[in-house]
């Protein structure tokens, strides 16, 4: 067993590309060298270094192979062929059967020879995101300029330099030496061991481990809040971000200018976050405190005061930005900046934001009665959601789009729910959010979402496996779960079906997908024979058309949440197998029953019989059916199969009552009657039988028995 | 801050120039064209094509017309100082360099937290690229680092280093001074505001409210028209002058709010068709 060491010193890799980096390597090295079988395999980072650590044979013994080459009757060329690719002569061939056989030996390696062979083109050919050339006409790349590469196998360097051809790639070449910190430590030192590497990077103020670093950092900042009384607000990914920034982590408290503190609490935090890396904190009652807390690189020889006093300096100036753009936009009402929005595209086949905002506005006014919200506030909050993309504030943080638009709505005096809506209508936007619970709110966070998902069916952006550059997926599962969260019972294929045919009124015929204009023509030629006005006829059913790709979208995201629920796949596609159910509510209740239904032992046995029935259907109808139509009473001889169609005389019309009052654990209830006369029916009655009337007539009946099971939902796809 | 009296403004342009004169750059004089950045220098944007090595510094007035504050803000300029260096090419110890030039006009770094903050630079106008840091001391933005990799749509076949201080951010942090109106132009008595306020707030009513915009952009269409007929002459340096000032037209024609979305990226094409030629006839003189 042997010990290798690599380290890549550069000048400073960009943070996000760090972690990523290390673990490229230690990636790429165990596959170039698996003959050494790699172990044990630690990878480090910091900002000018990648490094990794491995376990691996001190050499790969040699071995024998045998290569089959040509049949013996093959022509010349093939043999020689053969030859040439392994470097041997006719000699060393001996016959095997019809074939030549080379029995060749793979001399043995030492891991240091096989190490030096793999690096140059490792290194060479590392997929950092983006690399650059530097100094010299060399056409090597790295991320930024390689300085110098350390490679110690058991104390010893394993010698290598990465001169291709002509190229001298700056010279570089394998050593033991090593460096610190760029400020708080000088020289270089030499290397024996990744032990040592590590204690003496210590010494000279470097922490190569990632999570000691980020460690140091949460615990440090969490010391400085609490010293005040206050908190770190939570921000996991800029923890991550700041231990990758830093070396020697310092952290230290600034103190934020009190005439700043009056401004909005999400202006400050993204401010500090954005621009400084700089954590807020809070009060206990989580009111923003005058504090802000970072990580410095280096121990300074004031302990931190000139350091300290800079960053403060260098926060008011931002907060002086901010303030700029905070009194600026608020001297322009939010109702007078709508108009700009025809200025802004949306997207170049779906025409300006101005646009947009008026589809949004027409289908919030639609949906506000369903979901309780006063139509009038519902538009005029829509007709206000987009005004703050052409403030300064939302210029400078995108970020921080609604929630301007919530506090500039509330300074015009814009009513309270209005001004809220404005604010919460893209929300949520991720899995950590909220959703919108103010009728008014709900009604344009669902309007722009469900505008988003029709507009880019119109033209036929479609999410594909790969790609969601319009994040479709992420407004499809806001839908679903402002639906869910709040128990909204509203039929999303009319709001669908309106918004498509707003939005191909809006724009040009061209932009709409190829599939759009060919409904419409095929629609347009069908709709000659019929009496109605052709051309209206065809956009509606060009436009139901979309609609209905939009909901299979949503029932698609609606699957994937509640597998990642729990759910089971086979009861979904059941249930979603009948098409699917605008009301999502009511889809979801009728999910919750079958999986009830099932759980129990009538529903169990109840399902086994009934997938025997539609199995002996499908097998007899390839026959000669379908075996569809009425049951003729006179034909049921035996006692099991009059009591199977009383059984089914009452159930069918009471399953049917309990769907229609959205009972649907009655209906379940109610199809769980037929588990008894059903099993009976299959113990005691043959339906294939010899008289074809009386076989004609059991398949009708099982024929029945189907179809009322698929009155709640497909049971064939259950599995089991 | 470490040093007693920190320098004025002057002084600590005089400073730079001193300390990168030791380094064998060509110390010139600002270019008499107006311009958004350092960059657009002809000494940096057509020099740092071709295989001649190639090292200068200079102060470049900058221009950026919708940064205009009307001399209400402490920070932002509608016009400011850049201090450009390009080193062609790029030595192997310009971070060490660039470090020693800090300390130069007073910021220790074992007192300072300096650090290099990933930055891919790009400019789409000149079509130019290139990867490096900018500088932080202190959480402040105090200068910016790039490995050109292309210019005027060509890969540099030398690639430079380029340094870029914004001179008025420095000196505040230098002289500790809240409001750049207030640094100390030159140790005797003379702000920064005695000679650049009311200016800025001239300025800023020119860019925002009044600036001609019809005139601007015939002033537009005859720079572009200009250049490509003196390019047609192979003149390559008075054809980037007509560039040069197509860009700063663009950016005031951006400040006024004239420009909308998709006109935007046209303009910004038309400029960078122009300084593609013109980088080309460069090189074509070049080799001659």
């Amino acid at each position: 067993m042997a010990e290798f060491f690599l380290e890549l010193f550069s000048e400073e890799i960009p943070a996000r590309m760090q972690a990523k980096g290390a673990d490229d390597l230690a990636r790429l090295f165990s596959e170039a060298v698996s003959a050494l079988k790699p172990r044990n395999v630690a990878s480090f980072y910091g900002t000018r270094r990648i490094a990794i650590s491995v376990e691996l044979d001190a050499s790969v013994p040699e071995s024998r192979i045998s290569e089959r080459g040509p049949r013996a009757s093959a022509p010349e060329q093939a043999l020689a062929g053969f030859l040439r690719k392994h470097g041997a002569s006719k000699e060393q061939l001996t016959q095997e059967g019809d074939f030549w056989v080379l029995d060749r030996v793979v001399p043995g390696a030492s891991a240091a020879e096989l190490i030096a062979r793999a690096m140059p083109g490792l290194i060479r050919k590392f997929p950092w995101p983006k690399s650059m050339r530097w100094g010299s006409t060399s056409p090597f790349t790295w991320v930024r300029p390689l300085r110098r590469i350390t490679a110690i196998l058991d104390g010893d360097v394993v010698n290598f330099d990465l001169r291709d051809g002509d190229d001298a790639a700056h010279g570089l070449h394998s050593s033991n030496i090593s460096e610190g910190h760029r400020f708080l430590s000088h020289g270089h030192f030499a290397i024996t061991s990744v032990a040592q590497w590590k204690e003496e990077l210590r010494t000279r103020h470097v922490i190569v481990d990632a999570a000691e670093r980020r460690a140091l950092v949460e615990t440090g900042v969490n010391a400085l809040a609490a010293e005040q009384g206050c908190t770190i607000a939570d921000d996991p990914g800029l923890l991550d971000e700041v231990a990758g920034l830093v070396e020697w982590p310092v952290c230290l408290l600034g103190r934020i200018d009190d005439a700043y503190m009056d401004l909005p609490a999400e202006v400050m935090q993204v401010s500090m976050r954005v621009n400084q890396r700089y954590f807020a904190l809070r009060n206990a009652d989580g009111s923003a405190a005058p504090y802000f807390a970072f990580a410095a690189n280096i121990a300074a020889k004031d302990g931190g005061a000139a350091i300290i006093a800079g960053n403060e300096r260098v926060l008011r100036a931002r907060f002086a930005d901010a303030r700029h753009f905070w009194d600026l936009d608020r001297q322009t009402p939010l109702a007078d900046r709508v108009e700009a929005l025809n200025k802004i595209t949306f997207h170049a086949k779906l025409g300006s934001q101005g646009e947009r905002v008026r589809r949004i506005e027409q289908l919030a006014q639609q949906i506000a009665p369903l979901v309780g919200a006063e139509p009038d506030l519902a538009s005029r909050a829509a007709y206000l959601a987009k005004a703050d993309l052409t403030t300064g504030m939302v210029g400078e943080f995108p970020e921080l789009q609604g929630v301007m638009g919530g506090y500039y709505a509330r300074n015009d005096g814009e009513n309270p729910a209005a001004a809220d809506a404005v604010r919460d209508h893209y929300l949520p936007k991720g899995a950590g959010d909220s959703v919108p619970t103010a009728p008014v709110s709900i009604a344009v966070a669902l309007a722009d979402k469900l505008d988003i998902l029709a507009a880019f069916f119109v033209i036929g952006e479609k999410p594909t496996g790969s790609g969601d550059p319009y994040a479709l997926r992420r407004a499809a599962l806001g839908v679903i779960r402002i639906v869910r969260e709040n128990e909204l019972r509203i039929g999303l294929k009319d709001a669908l079906v309106n918004q498509v045919s707003r939005v191909r009124e809006s724009i040009a015929y061209a932009n709409l997908s190829k599939e759009y204009r060919d409904i419409e023509e095929a629609s347009e030629k069908l709709g000659r024979d019929v009496p109605m006005p052709a051309r209206e006829t065809s956009r509606h059913r060009a436009a139901v058309y979309v609609a209905q790709e939009v909901m299979q979208f949503l029932a698609e995201r609606l699957r994937v949440q509640l597998r990642t629920e729990g759910a089971r796949h086979d009861v979904l596609a059941a249930v979603l197998a009948q098409g699917i159910d605008d009301d999502l509510v009511r889809l979801l209740a009728r999910t919750e029953a079958v999986t009830a239904l099932l759980g129990t032992e009538d529903g169990a046995n109840l399902l086994a019989a009934a997938k025997r029935a539609a199995n002996i259907l499908r097998i007899e109808e390839k026959k000669d059916g379908p075996h569809s139509g009425t049951v003729n009473p006179e034909l049921l001889m035996l006692a099991e199969e009059q009591s199977l169609i009383q059984c089914l005389d009452k159930a069918e019309p009471a399953v049917r009552d309990a769907l229609s009052r959205e009972n649907f654990v009655l209906a379940m209830t109610e199809l769980a009657s037929l588990r008894a006369p059903l099993d009976d029916f299959f113990a005691n009655v043959t339906v294939n039988d010899e008289q074809p009337d009386l076989r004609h007539n059991r398949l009708r009946l099982l024929a029945r028995v189907r179809a009322a099971m698929n009155l709640a939902a497909d049971f064939s796809k259950i599995d089991g | 801050m470490t040093d007693p009296k920190p320098p004025s403004f002057q002084e600590l342009i005089l400073r730079l120039h001193n300390f990168w004169a030791a380094q064998g750059c060509v110390i010139l004089q600002p270019y008499d064209v107006e311009m958004g950045a350092g960059t657009f220098h002809p000494a940096t944007t057509l020099r740092a094509l071709g295989p001649k090595p190639w090292k200068a510094a200079y102060v470049q007035p900058s221009r950026r017309p919708s940064d205009g504050r009307y001399g209400e803000n402490p920070n932002r300029l509608q016009h400011y100082y850049q201090y450009q260096v390009i080193m062609k090419p790029s030595p192997a110890d310009a971070q060490k360099l660039l470090l020693d030039s800090y300390r130069a006009i007073g910021l220790d770094p074992l007192l300072h937290d300096f650090r290099f903050v990933e930055d891919d630079w790009e400019s789409p106008t000149l079509g130019a690229w290139g990867l490096g840091w900018e500088v932080w001391c202190d959480g402040m933005e105090v200068g910016q680092f790039t490995y050109f990799q292309q210019v005027g749509g060509i890969a540099t076949v030398l690639p430079s280093f380029e340094m870029t201080y914004g001179l008025e951010r420095l000196a505040m942090y230098v002289q500790n001074v809240e409001r750049v109106y207030d640094l100390d132009f030159n140790g005797q008595g003379v702000t920064y505001g005695d000679v650049f306020l009311r200016a800025e707030r001239e300025y800023s009513a020119h860019n925002f409210e009044h600036a001609n915009t019809a005139m601007l952009m015939q002033h537009f269409a005859d720079a572009e028209g200009e250049c490509a007929s003196l390019l047609g002459h192979n003149l390559a340096l008075p054809a980037y002058d007509q560039c040069i000032k197509a860009s700063h037209l663009f950016n005031l024609l951006d400040a006024r709010g004239v420009i909308s979305v998709t006109e935007r990226a046209a303009y910004i094409g038309r400029v960078r068709t122009l300084a593609k030629s013109c980088c080309e006839a460069w090189l074509a003189g070049e080799s001659v």
